[in-house]
């Protein structure tokens, strides 16, 4: 499976948690599939959906799904110790890792070579790390949703895109309407 | 006066209740206020990038941020205040220690200190500079201002103000 048709699966799951979601074609994908106020877009900004999601965990008591790639978690390798010691229960880091930087061209990233990012979280401090491959998403997200401690989930799928379109929403509408959502 | 504890007064009566932090020695002791105040939640940040999504987040979940930081910050936060803090409009008070300027030991922190306020400037970010421990006085107009106007806005704190560096 790709990261879409993980999305796909999931969006029933996801329509209505507070979401995080990365930068790029991940955005793309989730805005096209299954658009809700209670998405956060990013736009821009590598690297900080897991910054974003921990700061709304830690402000407000609803439950916040990050999710993440491999690609923009190593470029903010910092965030893992700030999670390992300071999630809340609401807080479940979803990382799809396809091994490759997807919004850019499919360049290869490290975890599809040597680096292991479940380990990575773990010896950050992370304690309910859970590795799953992409056909299990659904069942191990359900888990982690119910679950009463922070989450770091690791999907392994394969790497790929679909074309969707570029999101044309205003920074500002998409911000206001997921703070109406978050306060609702 | 103790400066310190009269910054974090003001943050708290400014209903500032999630600070991040990444240490510089000039701030150490409003770090510790930080710290040990029940109002605030304090995280402390490995990258000041980082901390200002930490603060993006808090914001959208209702309470209010800050981040303290150096001005070298500037340097590795550009991205993040042009595409998450300024693009999304989100309030933002940068309490930063101005190193490199007027007492400063170490040459290479005048490397940043002379591109700092141009750097601010060309971001459009409102920058105020605490020289004169009097100085302080601002800080509450200048927290109002921040929440009122949604913007990023830097307060920068240079050595003169802390009490220079003793005898080094």
């Amino acid at each position: 499976m790709i990261r879409s048709e993980i999305l796909k699966e999931i969006a029933p799951i996801l329509s209505d948690q507070l979401v995080v979601c990365n930068i790029g074609i991940p955005s793309q994908e989730l805005h096209a599939i299954d658009d809700q106020p209670t998405n956060f877009y990013m736009l821009g900004t590598m690297g900080l959906a897991s910054s974003i999601g921990l700061g709304l965990a830690l402000a407000q008591p609803k439950q916040v799904v990050v999710i993440d790639g491999d690609g923009s978690v190593l470029t903010n390798l910092g965030t893992l110790p700030t999670i390992g010691n300071n999630a809340p229960n609401n807080y479940i880091l979803m990382i799809i890792d396809n091994g490759s930087y997807g919004s850019t061209g499919d360049q290869p990233t490290y975890t599809g070579k040597k680096t292991d990012l479940a380990g990575l979280a773990r010896a950050a401090g992370c304690d309910h790390v859970v590795e799953a491959q992409d056909i299990d998403t659904g069942p191990a997200l359900q888990a982690a949703l119910g679950a009463d401690h922070p989450t770091v989930l690791v999907v392994k799928c394969d790497s790929g895109n679909a074309k969707m379109p570029v999101i044309t929403m205003d920074p500002v509408i998409i911000r206001d309407r997921f703070m109406k959502a978050v306060a609702k | 006066m103790n400066l310190d504890k009269r910054i974090v007064d003001d943050f708290v009566a400014n209903d500032i209740s999630f600070v991040t932090t990444v240490p510089c020695k000039q701030l150490a002791g409003v770090i510790e206020e930080v710290e040990a105040r029940d109002d605030i939640f304090h995280i402390p940040s490995n990258k000041e990038d980082e901390g200002m999504g930490l603060c993006a987040g808090a914001f959208m979940g209702g309470k209010r941020p800050a981040i303290i930081m150096q001005n070298t910050a500037i340097g590795v936060t550009i991205n993040t205040l042009a595409t998450l803090t300024q693009y999304y409009r989100m309030p933002l008070p940068m309490l930063i220690s101005y190193r490199g300027e007027l007492r400063e030991p170490v040459a290479c922190q005048v490397e940043m200190a002379v591109h700092t306020k141009a750097l601010l400037a060309q971001l459009n970010i409102p920058t105020f500079h605490f020289h004169w421990q009097k100085d302080v006085e601002e800080l509450d107009n200048i927290l109002k201002y921040t929440f009122m106007c949604n913007k990023p806005v830097a307060i920068l704190t240079d050595a003169n103000f802390w009490g220079g560096y003793g005898d080094q």
